[in-house]
């Protein structure tokens, strides 16, 4: 059955290394999970350690182009301070900036920098019409060690975006 | 490997797609050699217990790997990227003619926008050069499908097909649901049929007449076929699309009535006039060439196309509207970090050594191609796999400027590079090559070849001895050195530089990516520092300059040491340990 529902676009990027596109995919799983067409787009090849790394995730009903147009990420979430001017302007007018959480996260992570993503999901998912339930199993899905933890700081990261949801 | 035939959801890449598509194909046998952005096809079918998949040296050799599969009577695949099709396009041209036994898919990656390439040739036009059927999926969905189609085809019409993917494909990943699972096909036997497959004159004369009449049978099937559809809703505008620029289109203009062509050659005629007859404006959308533009007009269609600046980059849901005002193309400026070589890099030490040498340098394709950018700057061509010691040949033969070094990677030395050598010790070249060992085709990332002596499933197999090969082929000098002493790497290479020979340096150093053990970082006692700015000119992406002091990223850093050896103040040193 087809889900009346608008599309979403959320970019994620950053450096490579830094688990960007290990939440693009989370994100698209716990999306599929929720019953949506998800389609996700990335370029590889020629990055680096250390360079930069983008993702898009589209989910809705039907979803036709895997990038969105220009400018219309409803979400942007940025990994990294100094590549955080690179797409800003992606996101669309009155769209949803999680920028604001990255000094949260690195303060609640501390020297734990691979649990960085999942505290941003976490953040993120407090704002998607998806399930927890989708999200802690597409988290269990994709990430191999750390289970506890990942949990951990992905609800920690659910519980700040919902506090400041308003 | 697991899964069953009852439907299920996946997530799954282009890549990915045709995979699993091709163990549901019943495919026998894969074989490809890595090119971004392909490489993930054979890295699936690799996990495949059921059918044989591996990495060929190059393209040629796997394409002919796969025909022979096909010709034993089992279906077979092979994939390449855009490029790599050139490399096997000798093979191809001819068995378009002979036709297979078992289905052929020859899939090939285009990679419009160039993110990993150094041309954007569109690979549609092959399909009519060679007279194949040509088959574009738009998503992973349509891949998984459309590439049993393609299995089907070749059967059917006893030909090569060509399976078109473009970057936007093979690396978007979807979500749907399929039957995935595995066709176990009959078998069909390998017969000796000379006037199929030996291509004299004689027999390429009749076969070239049956490949005539094929190709008309198939303008039929394009015609009927289910992969050529039409979606009628707006009549006022409708499109007439192929590959993701259909996807485009519809993101753009959902309303508007579309005819897709999966099978884009032959070239559905009828079909095409019947749908153009119920819209009041049609338009066609395509990236790169205006390959179904042409068709239109050579067969009187009316229709609006693009201006010839849309042959460059890739389409995006606003081109789509840019290309339907009849505006030029505006290009977004690149956006992204520029490429570096990763700290710790084995091929940084050696373009140091190269650049202080003051040396031409002949390159080739890898990661090795980023020394050519500035501040290291020591790499003077790149042009194709294994051009590097051609190209030196006939500059350090032609002029006295110059003293000229070829310089390649391990992968590519095998790839195209040992015939290149054989023909320079042939005609006596005499000066260095470079082989730039870091035991891995890397910017792939990260997969084996005959030198690492892993198969594709990590296997152990025959070792190729880069040094005995060299040998075998008349190199008068063999030296394998360590890149990262770059006092002893400069010695050799003067040395050797000076001889009256043709020599050949293995610059030998493990990739970072396989290798990941890492000294302590590098620290730079910032009262010690005088600013000569030698570190920086490594271009290490650990080394940055913040506010007037030259720092090194801890994190970053895999305390190679290279930065240490430069420093004219002695002010680096390593750290704590990790």
């Amino acid at each position: 059955m087809e889900r009346p529902f608008r599309t979403i676009n959320i970019l994620f990027y950053g450096v490579g290394g830094q688990g960007v596109l290990t939440a693009a995919e989370i994100c698209s799983l716990a999306a599929m999970h929720g019953g949506y067409h998800v389609k996700k787009s990335e370029i590889k090849g020629m990055s680096q350690r250390g360079g930069s790394v983008e993702s898009y995730v589209r989910f809705g009903s039907r979803i036709y182009s895997p990038l969105p147009p220009e400018e219309e990420a409803d979400i942007i979430v940025c990994f990294n301070a100094e590549e955080y001017p690179r797409l800003k302007q992606e996101l669309r007018p009155g769209g949803k900036d999680l920028f604001c959480y990255l000094e949260k996260a690195n303060l609640a992570v501390g020297n734990k920098k691979i649990f960085l993503n999942s505290y941003l999901l976490g953040v993120l998912s407090s704002f998607l019409p998806v399930k927890e339930q989708d999200w802690l199993d597409a988290l269990n899905e994709k990430l191999k060690k750390d289970k506890p933890e990942n949990k951990f700081f992905f609800l920690t990261g659910r519980k700040e975006g919902k506090r400041n949801d308003l | 490997m697991n899964y069953v035939s009852k439907k299920q959801k996946a997530f799954l890449s282009g890549n990915e797609a045709v995979a699993w598509g091709a163990l549901a194909s019943g495919v026998c046998f894969a074989s490809a050699y890595p090119g971004t952005p392909s490489t993930e096809i054979l890295e699936t079918l690799g996990n495949f217990s059921e059918l044989e998949a591996q990495w060929a040296v190059n393209e040629k050799v796997a394409y002919e790997a796969a025909y022979g599969a096909s010709l034993a009577g089992r279906r077979a695949l092979t994939a390449c990227k855009h490029v790599g099709l050139n490399v096997a396009m000798d093979p191809l041209m001819t068995t378009a003619y002979s036709g297979v036994n078992a289905g052929f898919v020859v899939v090939v990656a285009d990679d419009p926008g160039m993110y990993s390439s150094q041309n954007e040739q569109d690979t549609r036009r092959i399909a009519p050069y060679a007279k194949i059927p040509l088959i574009e999926p738009s998503s992973p969905s349509e891949a998984y499908y459309f590439i049993q189609e393609a299995f089907k085809i070749s059967e059917q019409y006893d030909t090569p097909v060509l399976f078109r993917l473009t970057t936007r494909v093979s690396h978007t990943k979807e979500s749907f649901s399929a039957c995935f699972g595995r066709n176990v096909l009959p078998d069909r036997e390998l017969e000796k049929n000379p006037l199929k497959y030996v291509m004299i004159p004689g027999h390429a004369r009749l076969r070239h007449l049956d490949l005539e009449k094929r190709i008309l049978m198939l303008k039929d099937f394009s015609e009927k076929t289910e992969l050529n559809r039409i979606e009628l809703k707006d009549r006022k505008v409708g499109f007439l699309v192929s590959g993701v620029s259909a996807l485009y289109a519809k993101e753009a203009y959902p309303e508007a009535s579309f005819l897709t062509l999966g099978m884009s050659f032959p070239f559905p005629v009828k079909k095409v006039k019947n749908f153009a007859a119920k819209i009041k404006k049609l338009y066609v959308i395509e990236e790169l060439e205006p390959f179904l533009e042409e068709k239109l007009k050579q067969e009187g269609i009316r229709a609006v196309g693009k201006k010839p600046s849309w042959a460059c980059g890739e389409l995006s849901p606003q081109a789509v509207k840019d290309i339907m005002a009849q505006k030029e193309r505006r290009l977004r400026q690149q956006k992204a970090r520029r490429p570096l070589l990763c700290p710790g890099c084995p091929h940084r030490p050696a373009f140091y050594v190269l650049k202080k040498s003051g040396v031409f340098v002949a390159g080739d394709i890898g990661c090795y191609t980023l020394g050519a950018l500035e501040p290291l700057a020591a790499l003077h061509t790149q042009t194709c796999m294994g051009s590097s010691i051609p190209f030196f040949e006939g500059i350090s033969k032609m002029q006295k400027k110059y003293k000229a070094v070829a310089v390649i990677g391990d992968s590519t030395f095998i790839h195209t590079g040992i015939s290149g050598l054989i023909s320079a010790v042939y005609n006596g070249t005499k000066g260095v090559i470079l082989i730039m060992d870091n035991s891995i085709t890397a910017m792939t990332g990260g997969q084996q070849n005959p030198a690492t002596g892993l198969t594709l499933q990590g296997k152990i197999t025959k070792k190729l001895s880069l040094e005995k090969i060299c040998l075998a082929a008349g190199a008068d000098n063999v030296d394998v050195v360590n890149p990262f002493d770059i006092e002893g790497m400069r010695k050799i290479l003067e040395l050797r530089l000076g001889e009256d020979a043709l020599s050949v340096i293995i610059a030998r150093f493990p990739c970072r990516m396989i290798d990941c053990r890492r000294a302590p970082a590098m620290r730079i006692d910032q009262g010690k520092c005088v600013k000569c700015r030698q570190c920086l000119l490594l271009d290490c992406p650990a080394i940055t300059e913040k506010e007037g002091r030259i720092v090194i990223n801890e994190v970053l850093c895999a305390g190679c040491g290279l930065c240490r050896k430069v420093c004219k103040s002695g002010a680096i040193a390593p750290g704590k340990g990790r």
